[in-house]
């Protein structure tokens, strides 16, 4: 009933017509939707942090007996834009010892791949920015860049702290690509695409007429997939238990020690990016998408894949203010003596699903 | 491109610093989120292994002693709360104690329990900060403000009440304690310890067995009982090494030889003995405030001592068991109305030296672990 897919689709053809009579050529028309969508989408991703870093401060208090932001606006939820205006007045420093085209450059390069990344995510029926073949692969190509802004944040930075942050940061990330890719592996096997709207769209429809059909429910391959996944996604976004790169006590703030106000806002926003897209991958993949328990219910698909997000998030929180941090050997170890050979057979058990299924 | 700026060099007297032929060196403190205070800690390592440690004291150096003698006596006392700032009330106690020792004072029963009892509350709140902090260090946020912000501020709260203050107390005096208990303390104290004990098996699923920091601190940093005696090593870090030594019992003062309790050890002296040994450490200090309160009876707090008063000549040393180990205090009397030479034997200062042989090996995460776990206070340190 409060889809926004057909209202918006409808709304953007309603448009490009107007543009189109007042004599604006085809290609012109289809420049202006386009340039509005991702004008859209780039400003929603930039709230989300705004969102998550509120749900955090929330969240951690609520578990630590404490109220959190309580001052600025009811319930302080104004605290975060407070903060983000703090750090765009704040002096941008750029230490003597530092290289500076690496300093000034890394933010961006780590900040750009998070946006990017989001323009294959399904957020409800027809809600697609960009109906891209291989989705998934995409996401993980592109946000694999965000590696080489650590790299750079460290390097660049001239300080030791830094530099074992961000050769830290980059080794996690580079391991924790592995299993988290093969760890889909099997969900594009059972769907035989790549496109995140077309895996979400498959899993509509019901097991004995009351179990989604959604992938978390296939036994055993599904659980495995997703267990993987969430893990690798928490280790590749790095938040605790695997905050290595940053470690706060050891490292100071690793790879982002030398950076002040809207660098450091770049990388913050980054990193809660990378949660809120893990999350929806995680929706879109493993629990059916805009799918709702009821069918044709009142509840829009949007507001499902949007719950959906947020349940995944809250994961997030809960696991950073509940585990202490892994050491960055065993976090190695880990990585590749449990979820890659796990992730491996979890896929060698989807192949004789499938046989079977066939 | 780096830039040519050269950064000014400190000489190497001032800054131990070791200029390693191959590794990198690391400045470790003194502004560094896990030293605890100001600390610095001189790194050399090789990949992430540590190959030499330095610890590098004096950031924090008030010359607490010199200052004694210039002061009367229970002037001192308020000198002695900003040695350990987490356990003031033993620093007090321990003061009081060498001075008491020279002077004979008897003290009442009462104050001699309220002072068991603010004792061993100040080593509960101790190994609170303890708890939160190692938390922090190891990457558990949540300890901190659980421990330090929820129990740790019930027993402060407790101490205002009683003296006054939440950090320096001055409470304990010489020849008996500054005031009573106001009327319904011992009820809330009760009531703390009651709850107390459930909040102990909350930090037992939050942080003692949980997996990652078991793994984190289970076989990490080991001290063997030799090394923990020839550093002279005292308190929860020489017991997590399996040597049963406590003050309370081996040299009891106070009323202590009244009290039963245990004195927990460990089996191996890693990280995690050490802080399971704190752990056990906080649920015997609440049977002993429990006996504290069953025992103790109506009466005077102050002994009969003069407002001011001398000290025979002589000199005298009395210790006790401080959160953090063997608390003692020196000192020569002449006769004066202030000490000749006062000295200190700062639990935290003795077990701090050990770090230059126990960090070796480690892996630069582990340093944080390892530090962490030998709790120290710079205020004492550096004193």
């Amino acid at each position: 009933m409060f889809e926004l897919g057909p209202i918006l689709s409808k709304a953007f053809a309603t448009l490009s017509g107007w543009v189109i009579a007042h004599g604006v050529p085809a290609m012109g028309a289809w420049i202006i939707n386009k340039s509005i969508q991702v004008g859209a989408l780039v400003l929603g991703v930039s709230l989300v942090p705004m969102v998550l870093v509120y749900a955090e401060r929330k969240v951690s208090a609520f578990m630590q007996a404490r109220l959190g932001p309580m001052n600025v606006g009811p319930y302080g939820i104004f605290q975060t834009l407070a903060d983000g205006v703090k750090l765009i007045f704040k002096e941008d420093v750029i230490p003597i010892g530092s290289d500076r085209i690496l300093h000034v450059l890394a933010p961006m390069v780590a900040c750009a791949p998070a946006f990017v990344c989001f323009a294959p995510v399904p957020f409800g029926k027809g809600l697609v920015p960009i109906n891209l073949d291989i989705g998934v692969i995409f996401i993980f190509a592109v946000s694999g860049i965000t590696t080489i802004g650590v790299l750079m944040a460290g390097w660049g930075s001239g300080n030791k702290f830094s530099m074992l942050g961000g050769i830290r940061g980059a080794a996690q990330i580079v391991s924790y690509e592995i299993p988290r890719v093969l760890s889909v592996v099997p969900v594009l096997m059972f769907y035989g695409t790549q496109s995140l709207q077309g895996i979400a769209m498959a899993q509509t429809g019901r097991w004995h007429g009351f179990l989604p059909k959604w992938f978390i429910f296939y036994p055993v391959i599904g659980q495995i997939a997703f267990l993987i996944f969430l893990i690798a996604s928490v280790a590749e976004t790095n938040r605790v238990p695997f905050d290595i790169p940053e470690a706060e006590s050891e490292l100071v703030a690793g790879f982002h020690t030398e950076f002040s106000g809207l660098k450091f806002a770049l990388f913050f926003l980054a990193e809660y990016a990378y949660v809120f897209l893990s999350s929806a991958m995680a929706a879109a993949l493993f629990f059916g998408g805009g799918d709702g328990f009821s069918a044709g219910g009142i509840i829009p698909s949007w507001l499902w894949f949007l719950g959906k997000t947020f349940a995944i998030v809250f994961l997030f929180l809960w696991f950073r203010w509940t585990f202490p941090r892994l050491r960055v050997d065993r976090l190695m170890q880990f990585c590749w003596q449990f979820l890659l050979p796990w992730s491996l057979a979890n896929i060698a058990f989807a192949g004789l699903a499938v046989l079977l299924r066939s | 491109m780096a830039n040519e700026t050269t950064v000014p060099t400190v000489a190497p007297e001032v800054f131990p610093q070791v200029a390693p032929e191959k590794g990198m060196f690391i400045s470790l403190g003194p502004q560094h989120p896990s030293t605890h205070g100001v600390l610095r800690v001189a790194i050399t390592t090789d990949g992430e292994i540590v190959t030499s440690a330095q610890p590098d004291l004096g950031y924090l150096h008030r010359a607490t002693e010199k200052l004694a003698e210039k002061r009367t006596y229970p002037q001192i006392i308020v000198l002695t709360d900003r040695l350990d700032y987490l356990a003031a009330m033993t620093n007090n106690w321990s003061f009081c104690l060498a001075v008491e020792k020279m002077m004979a004072v008897a003290i009442p029963e009462r104050a001699d329990y309220l002072r068991i009892i603010v004792g061993e509350l100040q080593r509960i709140a101790s190994h609170c900060v303890f708890l939160g902090t190692y938390g922090i260090d190891i990457g558990a946020f949540t300890p901190f403000l659980v421990a330090f912000g929820r129990e740790r501020e019930r027993i402060l709260d407790l101490f205002e009440e009683i003296c006054g203050a939440r950090l320096t107390y001055n409470y304990i005096r010489i020849g008996g304690v500054m005031a009573d208990a106001p009327e319904g303390w011992e009820a809330k104290v009760r009531k703390f310890v009651k709850e107390m004990w459930g909040h102990l098996k909350e930090y037992d699923t939050l942080l003692t067995y949980n997996p990652i920091f078991m793994d984190r601190t289970q076989n990490i940093g080991k001290m063997s009982q030799e090394m923990a005696i020839a550093w002279g090593i005292t308190g929860p870090n020489l017991r997590a090494t399996g040597f049963k030594a406590d003050v309370r019992k081996d040299d009891p003062y106070g009323l202590y030889s009244k009290i039963s309790f245990d004195i927990p050890v460990g089996k191996q002296g890693d990280c995690w003995d050490r802080y399971w040994v704190r752990i056990q450490e906080m649920r015997e200090s609440l049977k002993i405030i429990d006996q504290a309160l069953d025992q103790m009876q109506p009466g005077d707090t102050m002994g009969k001592i003069a407002k001011t008063f001398r000290v025979p000549v002589g000199e005298g040393y009395a210790h006790l068991e401080a959160p953090r180990g063997d608390l003692g205090f020196y000192i020569v009397s002449d006769g004066t109305p202030s000490p000749y030479r006062m000295h200190i034997r700062p639990p935290s200062f003795v077990n701090l030296q050990i770090l230059q042989v126990l960090l070796k090996g480690w892996k630069v995460s582990d340093v944080i672990a390892i530090l962490g776990s030998i709790d120290i206070v710079l205020g004492e340190v550096d004193r």
